[in-house]
């Protein structure tokens, strides 16, 4: 079983946590075609590189971000939310307008 | 009679100690052999103790039923497979031999020595390789009446059916560093880790540590059984080692999680580092004959005489292709058997010291030269003879050779290193010409190999590569160690290149699980299976019980050669878990299996509650006792004629009295901060901005593709506190959706899952006010706490030092089961008090408990939906009927473009209410969940939904449930036919929710 370092908890088997998806910016709520809307929804990128993605450690409710080479399966760096560049994060300000 | 009398020749008869090595000579064994008595000594195996006995038949086999005995004597073939009476498939060399055992031969009809379908063997020019496929496929239908033939023919073992159940378990170890493999190389890894301070993990197959050193001899080191003494002596003071002897590692899975089974335990080992220090196994020679009877590895051949003092032999020859058959050849004629000559498939021995001590001896050796076919026709078809011919170019032999008598013919071609673990791993094989040998590299990070697994074959060598192993980890692990002793090399070269010599009458065996021979191999790549992962598929090499330990090298080599490729090139077939078979008890064992226990679980087992699962919590569906029934559970269970009473019972006792139902596995989330309602508006479909403290509101969630997953209540107590409840399975999910999206919109607010932390009851029914007033100061009068309100209070219980006392409580005025009602939250602490007091208090109005069966039929009678029994994962607000909890003015909701694609949609399907006269309970014809709805009861009609819940209404005295239905069908007073148990049709009327008051009157009174 694989072991994810989490940010918060240290190394622990991967059982524990929840895959919540790659770190990618939401089409704006207001503006997107719904066909946009719809690939943003059901397509999710499938080729090589790194890739940076949310997990979720379950036990302690925790989110945080994972780098992964989706080739080796290698998990290269994990780190707190508050890391990311601002730019990464969907704040949807303009959807709560 | 006198004891000694009684012992057999076979006890009496063994060689000197040091032979010997696993036997306690003071304690004999005695079980039987196909009906015969084995007398063997303690530390024999099966196998030794036949031997012993001179039983050279062992089982006979897979294809062909020939005669097989010993090849390796370490459980790495097939041969030695063997019947016990409660077990099959035992491994003969590797199983204790215990008093009492009834052993017997495998895959034989009629007896072992004369197995009547011996005569195959004289039929192997019609079963050529892919033989099954090939020949029973024509005419069509043929293979039905053919598979039942061959499935009798073919199949190992009889398995016991009235096996018994056993007790097995797991365990979990972490160790710094894991080595798995005693031998010389693992022995000085543990100790070399040990020593600098980590914790280690010595991991070995056999019941003693030192691999080859208990076994064999060595070119540079004349005292083995020194050294190991020496090695296992200082490992066994050693404080930071653990030793597991009987211990096989199963498997290798990511980052060195390891399955290691002793016993009847599975025991899931992490390990920082890993090395794996598991050797190679020996290989064997192709040419004619070469399975029968005394055909065995040199490596057998010394295990048999150093572990179990059984003299294999009067008279052997030796077959070798490296310097260690010389070394068996020298054990042999020291134990006493006559070695009649060492045939060496080279030129000229590597170390002309071994060479020297043979011919002292005075064994004949021959060189260039090798064992062309063996004879037959000893006891048990043991061979009598062999040929022994010049080798003129790879594989092939001269015309003529000389006959050699022996009962013994000892092989020695090389090794392979023991891969499968590292296979999985990932390490890849590559083939070094040079050196005629399958190499390891490309291992993953903090996984490494030592010792002959790597390529090494001097004593020397691989103990000084158990070192650099652990050096390296150790420096992985952030110890400093001396980077100088990294280095370890060694030159001898022990596989011989091409020890394959097939003879046009065949019987030359690749595989002796599969009795697939060296043409088969050919062929295959001839009908253009040319890759060996084909050529494994079609002529099922490596497939059987030894797992190409001994057929990979000779079939890639094969393959490489017909194919005109590399031996790299064609590689070896995958291995993958398990490394040897696994019983399916070590999986399937006792699990661990936890469930949630409510604060008041203790008062629903005093009252006999039949408990259920609910998520992963434990809830009463109903309470026996309710209608006077008292069932002990744990002998049996309630019929299904006492659930239905039961229920009825409950019902009605809350729609005309008042009942009380633990609901404290409902979800519960805790949103404090100036944020909170800003949260809420931003995750449920509802408007949450306005509303009013005091107040509770309905609460939708869908996900992002717009389909209902969880709802709930949520309460505004402040204007920056909000409690909103979830489903008992849904509460994790729906948290876990808060805190993903409010990480990145970084609103100020706290979110807390508190479901454990509130213990909380419904207690409902006309005479609810009645009761919660004997408890509480609040104003409950309906104009001080109106329907769809909520309050924090005090609710008092009775007291451990006073009478009563009050606990803090959160109240909330819901619908719930559609009678006016109370559900109750108090911190966990509390549940069983609050349960008691309302219990007590509850008596004058004769209250009773009700489950959570009973409350599911409640609800479904004022029409409430259950998300995930009610809806499925394309329900979208649409078809539940639930877009009055929609808020569209507002500028989002999590899933909210969903929600607007899908409804923008044409509807195919709604969710419905329905009746069914009552008659049809006692007919048997009431609908169940899943059962299919259709469009019309023709024979051509479609699928249009299914039920998704349905119960007998006692209040509403008929049957009553819920259904998906196209469009069509969901007017109102219409009908629709559903496909009940037995395939009848029933036809059900559409009818507006709920089924039971539906002004409203009861639950807001």
């Amino acid at each position: 079983m694989k072991i994810m370092p989490c940010p918060l908890n240290g190394p622990r088997n991967i059982s524990e946590f929840t895959f919540g998806g790659e770190v990618t910016p939401l089409p704006d709520v207001k503006t997107a075609t719904d066909n946009e809307w719809a690939e943003n929804t059901f397509y999710s990128y499938n080729g090589t590189g790194v890739a940076r993605e949310w997990w979720y450690h379950v036990p302690s409710g925790y989110w945080f971000v994972a780098e992964r080479h989706r080739v080796t399966d290698e998990i290269l760096r994990t780190y707190d939310p508050s890391e990311l560049p601002a730019d990464a994060l969907n704040s949807q300000q303009e959807a709560f307008q | 009679m006198n004891v000694a009398e009684s012992v057999s020749p076979s006890v009496t008869g063994r060689l000197p100690a040091p032979m010997g090595l696993l036997l306690d000579r003071s304690q004999t064994v005695q079980f039987t052999f196909e009906g015969q008595t084995i007398q063997g000594v303690q530390g024999d195996t099966i196998g030794s103790a036949l031997l012993a006995n001179r039983q050279w038949l062992w089982s006979r086999s897979f294809k062909y039923h020939r005669a097989r005995g010993p090849l390796t004597l370490s459980g790495h073939d097939g041969n030695s497979l063997v019947q016990l009476a409660d077990e099959a498939n035992v491994l003969a060399d590797r199983t204790v031999a215990d008093n009492g055992l009834e052993v017997s031969g495998q895959n034989v009809n009629g007896t072992l020595a004369k197995d009547k379908d011996a005569f195959l063997n004289h039929f192997g020019r019609f079963m050529p390789v892919g033989f099954y496929y090939r020949s029973f496929y024509k005419p069509k239908g043929i293979w039905d009446w053919w598979e039942k033939h061959i499935r009798t023919k073919a199949g190992l073992g009889v398995v016991d059916l009235k096996g018994q159940p056993e007790y097995y378990d797991k365990a979990y170890l972490f160790h710094d560093i894991v080595v798995v493999g005693a031998g010389p190389a693992g022995l000085n890894a543990a100790l070399t880790a040990a020593d600098a301070g980590v914790s280690v993990l010595l991991i070995e197959d056999n019941p003693v540590l030192g691999g080859s050193l208990t076994y064999a001899d060595f070119v540079d080191h004349k005292e083995p059984e020194a050294l190991r003494q020496q090695l296992v002596s200082r490992v066994d003071a050693h404080d930071n080692i653990r030793v597991m002897t009987n211990a096989i590692c199963n498997a290798w899975f990511t980052d060195n999680w390891l399955p290691v089974l002793q016993g009847k335990r599975m025991f899931k080992v992490r390990a920082k580092e890993c090395i794996m220090a598991t050797g190679s196994y020996e290989q064997h020679v192709v040419f004619r004959n070469n399975d029968l009877p005394g055909v065995m590895m040199s490596s057998a051949a010394m295990r048999l005489m150093k572990h179990y003092a059984v003299k294999p032999g009067q008279q052997a020859v030796v077959l070798t292709g490296n310097d260690d058959g010389y070394l068996a050849a020298i054990q042999l004629q020291k134990q006493g058997v006559t070695v009649q000559a060492v045939v060496d498939m080279r030129p000229a021995p590597e170390a002309q010291a071994v060479l020297f001590d043979v011919e002292e001896l005075g064994i004949p050796v021959l060189f260039d030269s090798t064992v062309y076919e063996a004879t037959g026709g000893g006891a048990d078809d043991r061979i009598t003879a062999v040929e022994v011919r010049r080798i003129e170019a790879p594989g092939q032999v001269a015309d003529k050779g000389q006959t050699i008598t022996c009962d013994l013919l000892c092989m020695s071609a090389g090794y392979m290193p023991a891969y499968q673990l590292l296979c999985q791993a990932g390490g890849q094989l590559s083939y070094d010409d040079q050196q005629a040998e399958f190499t390891l590299s490309k291992l993953p990070e903090h996984l490494r190999i030592a010792g002959s697994v790597n390529s090494l074959h001097s004593l020397t060598a691989v103990a000084a590569d158990g070192q650099r192993a652990a050096l390296e980890a150790l420096q992985a692990l952030g110890y400093e160690t001396d980077k100088s002793s990294l280095s370890v090399s060694c030159s001898r070269r022990v596989n011989y290149d091409w020890p394959i010599f097939p003879h046009p009458k065949g019987k030359d065996f690749v595989d002796f699980d599969e009795d697939l021979q060296s043409k088969d191999i050919v062929n295959a790549t001839r009908l253009g299976y040319r890759d060996v992962q084909l050529v494994k598929r079609f002529s099922t090499v490596g497939m059987g019980p030894s797992q190409g330990r001994h057929s990979a090298l000779p079939t890639a080599r094969l393959v490489a050669k017909a194919t005109d490729r590399t031996v790299t090139e064609t590689g070896v077939t995958t291995a993958r878990p398990p490394l040897v078979a696994e019983k399916l008890s070590y999986l399937a064992g006792r699990m661990f299996d936890p469930y949630r226990e409510t604060a008041m679980h203790h008062r629903h087992k005093a009252l006999g509650a039949k408990m259920i699962p609910a998520g992963t919590w434990q809830r009463p569906a109903y309470y026996p006792s309710n209608i006077g029934l008292t069932v002990d559970q744990s002998v049996e269970q309630p019929s299904r004629q006492n659930r239905d009473d039961c229920i009825e019972a409950e019902a009605r006792h809350v729609r005309s009295r008042v009942g009380v139902i633990d609901v404290s596995t409902l979800g519960g989330i805790e949103l404090r901060g100036p944020d909170a309602a800003e949260l809420m508006n931003r995750i449920y479909t509802f408007g949450f901005l306005k509303q009013p403290v005091g107040k509770t509101r309905y609460a939708v969630l869908t996900n992002e593709q717009g389909v209902v997953v969880d709802d709930g209540v949520a309460c505004r107590f402040r204007d920056d506190h909000i409690y909103v409840t979830a489903t008992t399975t849904g509460v994790s999910t729906v948290y876990q959706l808060m805190t993903y999206w409010n990480t990145q919109w970084r609103l100020n607010v706290d979110i807390t899952n508190v479901t454990a932390a509130f213990a909380a009851v419904n207690l409902a029914g006309p005479d609810s006010r009645k009761v919660l007033e004997t408890l509480t100061d609040l104003d409950l009068s309906s104009e001080g706490f109106p329907y769809l309100a909520c309050r924090e209070g005090k609710i008092k219980v009775p007291g451990k030092f006073s009478d009563t006392t009050e606990i803090p409580a959160r109240l909330l005025r819901v619908g719930f089961v559609g009678e006016l009602g109370y559900e109750i939250h108090v911190p966990s602490r509390y549940g069983e008090a609050l349960w008691d007091a309302l219990m007590s208090a509850g008596a004058a109005f004769d209250i009773k408990p009700f489950g959570v069966e009973t409350q599911r039929l409640l609800r479904l009678e004022k029409g409430h939906i259950i998300v995930s029994q009610d809806t499925d994962g394309m329900s979208h607000p649409g078809e539940l009927g639930v877009t009055w909890a929609i808020n569209r003015k507002k500028p989002y909701f999590n899933g909210c473009r969903a929600v607007d694609i899908v409804m923008k949609r044409p509807q195919t399907r709604k969710l419905v209410g329905f009746t069914l006269p009552a008659e049809l309970v006692k007919a048997g014809k009431k609908p169940e969940e899943g059962h299919i709805v259709l469009s019309d009861d023709s024979s051509t009609s479609a699928i249009t939904g299914h039920i998704t819940s349905c119960e007998y209404s006692p209040t509403v005295g008929a049957i009553i449930g819920m259904a998906y239905v196209s469009i069509q069908q969901a007017e109102t007073g219409g009908a629709f036919p559903v496909r009940v148990e037995g395939g009848q049709l029933v036809n059900a009327t559409v009818v507006d929710l709920p089924f039971y008051d539906p002004e409203q009157a009861r639950q807001e009174m």
